[in-house]
């Protein structure tokens, strides 16, 4: 068969729901999309661990500690689950991360912010995984099957999270002067941030045409981040906390909430590595490279010594 | 048997586990690669648990209103009791598996006797314990093989770490009233006993890959009575902060 008539196949087989899997036809454009989008969410996983993982040492309770371990702990298991199903399209986690080092490979910008305080364990539960939780819950339904399988997987604790993270808030907001200054002050600086995370405006999204034709994409940026704000609003009046956005107010003829412009500005420049944390965040996930290679290469050293007899 | 003694023992071993674990936490988005990452800090949650359970014990038996997080939040350093090889720090990821290889032997004896007391609390907790130290003691005792014998640096690292960690193992076996109490009433095996039991799994372990105990001799000693390194300072004050920075909070 020749490639046009694979491809007619292909979209076929797209067009009729039915899930692509790592041995199925594929055309490379669709093999080369999935590999960018889904290793930049299995990196965002692991560079996520750093902002929460600066505050475990910290954490004002035994069952915050423990809680916030664990939470991390699944961050990273998601970023092994998403490593495995990308690897099923022909290509190694050391490749990935050595693309990932050489910042040809990108993380969800929201990590480059900084966690200032322990309100931030809040606000990045809370935001942060629930709109991770918006776009995943949608890639439930995602062509590729084992992207597909790890979105429903994922989910399932993703929701933990944000219920675990909405309650370190909750707290801090019913809590001390101080303490709610802190939480209204962590849900000012991750309020535009967690918006951010959907990426831009569909009109600015080049990308997304074909995504959709592959239905790797099932929902558009601009649907997933109406439906993440409409969800949270009410979440932050539940606990006495304001919103940031002076043109946030409801659209009756709409259902949804109307809201302020992103600063795409600000966007665009911590995409491309200006950002407060851009920096410190790669250089912490060489050196933790790094540092390890002399563990890695023991290992295997030691495995072939006793494969071999 | 008094309350308030069985609450210090409590109390010792619960620190033990707690700072334990703040140095394995330490170790997250830091492992020599995923995997690792989460088996090192999975090791700190089950630590992370036993301290609990042991500290809210020893605060219930204590009998003085405080909590478990009272007691881990806001009592200074000479008031904490875990050993020093406890809190030693993650110098490479060689001084890690030996602290936790080392202490997990240790871990291994107390539970499996506690396990066996008349206390439906502590029993508990032992039983439940036994079980995770168990798998410690098998990912510790693999990582000990391959960094004694994949590569003449880790070879070397790990042998460094063994020499400068050698120090702290004494107060491991070491005994004072408390521990003769302890013994006496079947909660804990003999200094003697203990001292030989990890002598020998060390000494055989570690010659099977080619690696050796130190001949030194010098022992620290101090930590039954609040007496630490320079290190726990540094780690409670980390670990205290917010507690201590806003002392009518709750979170
Ligand atoms: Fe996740
Ligand atoms: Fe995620
Ligand atoms: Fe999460």
């Amino acid at each position: 068969m020749v490639v046009e008539e694979l491809e007619v196949l292909f979209q076929e087989r797209i067009d009729a729901n039915e899930k692509i899997e790592p041995r199925d036809y594929m055309p490379d454009a669709y093999r080369e999309h999935l590999i960018r989008q889904m290793s930049q969410h299995a990196h965002s996983e692991v560079i996520g661990m750093q902002p929460e993982g600066n505050w475990i040492t910290r954490a004002p309770s035994l069952r915050a500690k423990k809680i916030l371990l664990a939470k991390v702990q699944d961050e990273a298991g998601h970023g092994l689950y998403i490593y495995s199903a990308t690897e099923t399209l022909g290509i190694t986690r050391d490749e990935l991360i050595e693309k990932l080092h050489q910042g040809k490979a990108k993380y969800a910008s929201i990590f480059n912010y900084p966690a200032l305080t322990w309100a931030d364990m809040g606000a990045i539960g809370w935001l942060v995984d629930g709109a991770a939780i918006t776009n995943q819950v949608s890639l439930q339904k995602t062509s590729y099957g084992p992207y597909s399988r790890s979105m429903v997987k994922i989910c399932k604790e993703e929701s933990f999270h944000q219920r675990q993270g909405y309650e370190v808030i909750a707290a801090m907001a019913k809590g001390t002067p101080e303490q709610k200054e802190m939480a209204q002050d962590a849900l000012n600086r991750f309020w535009w941030p967690s918006l951010m995370m959907f990426g831009p405006h569909d009109s600015a999204s080049p990308r997304t045409g074909n995504a959709m034709k592959w239905k790797i994409k099932r929902e558009s940026n601009d649907v997933l981040r109406q439906r993440f704000i409409d969800k949270t609003v009410s979440q932050a009046a539940l606990i006495g906390l304001t919103i940031p956005d002076s043109d946030l107010k409801w659209n009756e003829e709409r259902g949804s909430y109307d809201f302020g412009e992103i600063d795409w500005d600000e966007f665009w420049s911590v995409v491309k590595g200006g950002g407060p944390c851009n920096l410190k965040r790669l250089n912490h996930h060489k050196k933790a490279h790094k540092d390890g290679a002399w563990v890695r290469k023991a290992a295997v050293a030691y495995a072939k010594k006793y494969s071999n007899k | 048997m008094e309350l308030l003694d069985l609450s210090r023992f409590c109390m010792r071993l619960g620190d033990s586990c707690l700072i334990m674990a703040h140095r394995q936490s330490e170790m997250c988005s830091k492992g020599p690669f995923l995997e690792e990452d989460i088996a090192q800090t999975n090791l700190g949650l089950d630590l992370l648990g036993q301290a609990e359970a042991l500290l809210i014990y020893a605060a219930e038996l204590e009998g003085k209103g405080r909590t478990a997080d009272d007691l881990v939040y806001k009592r200074p350093e000479r008031g904490f009791y875990n050993f020093m090889l406890a809190e030693q720090p993650n110098t490479d990821f060689a001084f890690a598996v030996v602290r936790q290889y080392i202490m997990t032997l240790y871990l291994s004896r107390v539970y499996e006797t506690l396990a066996k007391v008349d206390d439906e609390t502590l029993s508990g907790i032992a039983a439940k314990a036994v079980k995770e130290i168990a798998y410690h003691q098998r990912h510790l005792g693999m990582w000990i093989k391959r960094l004694g014998e994949g590569t003449e640096e880790s070879h070397e690292r790990i042998q460094t770490a063994i020499n400068e960690l050698w120090m702290f193992v004494g107060e491991l076996y070491e005994e004072d009233e408390l521990d003769l109490k302890m013994q006496e009433a079947g909660y804990a095996i003999s200094g003697e006993a203990m001292k030989a039991y990890l002598m020998a799994n060390i000494s055989s372990h570690l010659t099977e890959v080619t690696l050796s105990v130190p001949k030194s001799v010098y022992m620290t000693t101090g930590s039954k009575k609040g007496i630490h390194t320079e290190y726990l300072g540094y780690i409670l004050a980390e670990m205290q902060y917010l507690q201590r920075a806003y002392p009518d909070a709750k979170w």
